[in-house]
C-alpha cells in the first residue's frame, strides 16, 4: 500500500529539483523509456531512508560532473506502482529493488546501479560510481556496452 | 532529506541487502527485518540450496551481484541457532 503522498513529496521534490522528470503513468514511461536515443538515466525512487536517503544526494552530486545523461527520469516505487512496474519492464533482466538506477544509451542499459550497492555508502561514494559510469557511456560517440 | 529513515530502532541491518549463511549450507539473499522469537526474518529473499541447484553458491553470489536479488519467497524466517554468517551483500568480494 503506497504511503500517504504529504509523506513522500518532499522525496518527489528533492528528485524534481535536481532536474529528474517524474514518470508516474505507463504512458510516460513508454514515452520516454520506449524509443530513446542517446543517454537516459531512470532512477527509481524508494521511501527507504537507509538507502534513498543516501542515494537522492548521491545523484545530486553526480549531475553536477560536467558528463552526464542527456535525460534524467525518475519512477516511485511503493507509489506508482504500474509506472514502476513499466520502468522494469525496460531492464527486466536486473531483479527489482529500490533505490536503484538504470542507465540506458540508445536504449540498452549498459550500467546499472542496484539498492546493495547503495546501502551504508555515503553520497560521495555513490556519486563517485555514477560519474564513472556517466564518463564511460555518456560521452558522445563513446563505449555502449557494460 | 539525506539520513531521513521511517524506521527508527530496528537492528542495524534493518532493511539492508545481506547473504546470510547457514551451517545446513543453504545461503539466502534478501533484505534484513530483524531477529525476534530465535528466527532471523528477512523479505525478498533468493535461496540458494546446493543440493537443488546447478549452480555452485558462488556463482549464485556472483549472478546476484551482477543482476541483482531475485526473490524465491517474499517473506522468510530462518532459526537463529543454524546461522553461521551474515554479510551485506555489498561487501561479498568473490
Amino acid at each position: 500500500m503506497p504511503y500517504n503522498p504529504a509523506l513522500v513529496a518532499p522525496m518527489r521534490e528533492e528528485m524534481v529539483r535536481m532536474g529528474a522528470r517524474e514518470l508516474t503513468t505507463v504512458a510516460e514511461v513508454d514515452a520516454a523509456l520506449g524509443d530513446q536515443k542517446g543517454t537516459t538515466l531512470v532512477f527509481v525512487n524508494s521511501v527507504c531512508g537507509c538507502a534513498a536517503g543516501n542515494a537522492r544526494p548521491a545523484l545530486r552530486l553526480a549531475l553536477q560532473h560536467p558528463v552526464r545523461p542527456q535525460e534524467v527520469v525518475t519512477v516511485f516505487a511503493g507509489q506508482d506502482l504500474e509506472a514502476t512496474a513499466r520502468a522494469r519492464q525496460y531492464f527486466a533482466e536486473y531483479g527489482p529493488s529500490s533505490p536503484s538506477m538504470a542507465l540506458f544509451k540508445d536504449g540498452e542499459v549498459v550500467y546499472f546501479m542496484h539498492r546493495h550497492q547503495i546501502e551504508g555508502r555515503s553520497p560521495q561514494a555513490i556519486a563517485a560510481d555514477l560519474t564513472a559510469a556517466f564518463d564511460r557511456f555518456c560521452r558522445a560517440g563513446e563505449a555502449t556496452a557494460a | 532529506m539525506a539520513g531521513h529513515v521511517f524506521h527508527p530502532g530496528h537492528h542495524e541491518l534493518h532493511g539492508v541487502t545481506v547473504v546470510l549463511e547457514t551451517s545446513g549450507g543453504t545461503t539466502y539473499v534478501g533484505r534484513f527485518h530483524d531477529v525476534e522469537g530465535g528466527v532471523v526474518r528477512m523479505h525478498d529473499v533468493a535461496v540458494h540450496d546446493p543440493a537443488a541447484s546447478d549452480v555452485g553458491r558462488d556463482d549464485f553470489l556472483r549472478r546476484t551481484l551482477k543482476f541483482g536479488v531475485r526473490a524465491d519467497r517474499k517473506f522468510l524466517t530462518i532459526p537463529e541457532g543454524e546461522v553461521t554468517r551474515i554479510t551485506p551483500l555489498g561487501e561479498v568480494r568473490l
